[in-house]
């Protein structure tokens, strides 16, 4: 079983989150698209603030996207965090158009670049919880 | 309708920077004694009370405290920038009868707790944290990616960014509170190690103990009252995110509280004569000025070089020296609006703008990047 890194944070899944977090177990990245008026929303939560519908579903990402933007953390005094200096935060913005905020991993914080190709791969945490981070891909 | 108008009647700025030997309530308590002797008042004058930095109902323990019983109170907690929408809401307040005489207060002992402001990670367990805290934001971090994303889109330099803080620091010699005095130069912020890139420790504000008090009434009222009185022009107040996951990271808060500040102020750009921005990160000046319209987003690395922004310049700014020089205690909006309100009583000795009539103050709260707040006042000299 993959360490639970004492002191990192690991997200709460809760009513509005859970579809999210159930397809990350199964290496898969779905957002939310709106039944009613098809607006695609990440962070998920039940209502679509554009429409106020509680109708709706959870669309299968290609998990392809491109940095946005990002910063290599080279202090952070939390537990689980400090160990791992530096790490890159990340905006990733997916193909099918909105923006996550994430790691980028498998890569020398100093060649990440904005505009860079990534691809999602997940991080088992424990039987119930994956995370979505970002690697480079080839574009 | 005619509004009525209202005034800052006291402004006082506690002198520390480094208080083990003292609590963050007694910080906030001297700080109020300080505005309200200014304005010849008492905590009996004082029927409003706002402050904000404290536990989630730390107002009402603010209030057991200073053994105040006030007709209206307000803890807005938007981050450092809420002792700037404070001022609005209370001369609201004001304006609608509600009280007369509002106290707003500020005290923190970060320094000598040693609290990691920037660096800390954290999450209050709100539905956002989930989707962000698994991956170690911090603050400079947040802010870190607003000034990559800036100078991947526009070009805008470290060399730029560091100008900000050379001249908080210029500024921060001619105050004798300031924590840091001695002059730096942009070798040596960029010589200063990256926090998180691309700014370096020297982009990065202090961390200090502090704390500050205001008071405001009608303007009527502060003809019977010691001190000068600075006049609330106009305000307002903005909250940016990512939405539904849809931005552009540079388009801040500060553009729509601006306008509207702007536009109930009844003033323009080029009738400021100062500002006070709120500079947790050499980023957030430079975002902010182009967010208000001081430049065109995109100008602003140019915008703060030349001298522009330093005493002297066409646009002197954070002239106590800023959070990056003079003193951050987590919460800097309380010190734009005392600094502001000195400057338009003339009050500010060698640091003085010759003649300040129109002072712009911005407090940005929350992670830049991710999810904030800004709230801009316009103050006017009586």
């Amino acid at each position: 079983m993959a360490d639970r890194r004492p002191g990192k944070p690991v997200p709460r899944v809760d009513e509005e989150s859970k579809g999210f977090w159930e397809a990350c177990r199964r290496h898969e990245l779905r957002i939310q698209r709106c039944r009613s008026c098809s607006q695609l929303r990440f962070y998920p939560r039940a209502i679509c603030p554009q429409c106020m519908s509680s109708d709706v579903e959870w669309v299968l990402c290609s998990g392809r996207g491109e940095v946005y933007t990002f910063t290599a953390t080279h202090q952070n005094h939390s537990p689980g965090f400090r160990e791992s200096l530096p790490y890159v935060l990340a905006y990733v913005e997916l193909e099918e158009g909105v923006q996550m905020l994430t790691n980028i991993v498998d890569c020398p914080a100093d060649d990440v670049k904005i505009g860079m190709p990534v691809e999602v791969t997940f991080e088992d945490i424990g039987d119930d919880i994956a995370i979505p981070r970002f690697r480079p891909r080839a574009s | 309708m005619s509004r009525a108008e209202i005034a800052v009647v006291g402004a006082y700025e506690h002198p520390t920077r480094w208080a083990p030997d003292k609590t963050a309530y007694q910080i906030a308590a001297e700080a109020a004694r300080g505005a309200l002797e200014e304005a010849g008042l008492t905590f009996a004058d004082v029927d409003g009370y706002a402050c904000s930095g404290v536990g989630p109902i730390g107002v009402l323990s603010m209030c057991h405290h200073l053994d105040l019983q006030p007709d209206w109170l307000d803890s807005t907690a938007i981050g450092g920038s809420s002792f700037v929408a404070q001022v609005l809401n209370a001369a609201a307040a004001i304006r609608d009868g509600l009280c007369t005489t509002v106290l707003i207060t500020y005290g923190s002992t970060a320094a000598s707790e040693r609290f990691a402001v920037g660096t800390g990670g954290g999450s209050a367990g709100d539905p956002p944290d989930a989707f962000e805290g698994v991956y170690g934001p911090t603050v400079v971090g947040a802010y870190a990616m607003v000034a990559q994303r800036h100078m991947h889109q526009y070009g805008t330099t470290s060399e730029q960014l560091a100008e900000i803080a050379v001249t908080m620091r210029r500024h921060a010699g001619l105050n004798p509170h300031a924590k840091y005095r001695d002059p730096i130069t942009v070798e040596d912020v960029l010589a200063s190690r990256v926090i998180s890139s691309p700014l370096h420790l020297l982009d990065c504000c202090v961390i200090s103990d502090g704390g500050g008090a205001l008071v405001l009434t009608s303007a009527e009222r502060a003809k019977d009252l010691k001190s000068t009185p600075v006049r609330v022009l106009g305000g307002g107040v903005a909250a940016r995110h990512s939405g539904v996951g849809v931005r552009d990271i540079t388009d801040i808060a500060a553009r729509q509280s601006g306008k509207r500040a702007f536009e109930r102020a009844g003033v323009s750009h080029d009738d400021v004569d100062l500002c006070m921005i709120y500079d947790s990160f050499t980023i957030t000046v430079l975002s902010t000025l182009e967010n208000l319209g001081f430049c065109e987003a995109g100008e602003g690395g140019a915008f703060v070089q030349g001298g522009r922004i330093g005493l002297g310049g066409a646009l002197p700014l954070n002239l106590d020296g800023g959070g990056l020089s003079s003193n951050h205690p987590g919460m800097r909006g309380m010190f734009l609006v005392i600094e502001a309100t000195k400057q338009l009583r003339a009050e500010c000795g060698g640091r003085q703008v010759a003649n300040a009539e129109v002072a712009l103050c911005h407090g940005t709260g929350g992670f830049l990047g991710i999810q904030h707040s800004g709230a801009t006042l316009v103050l006017g000299r009586s």
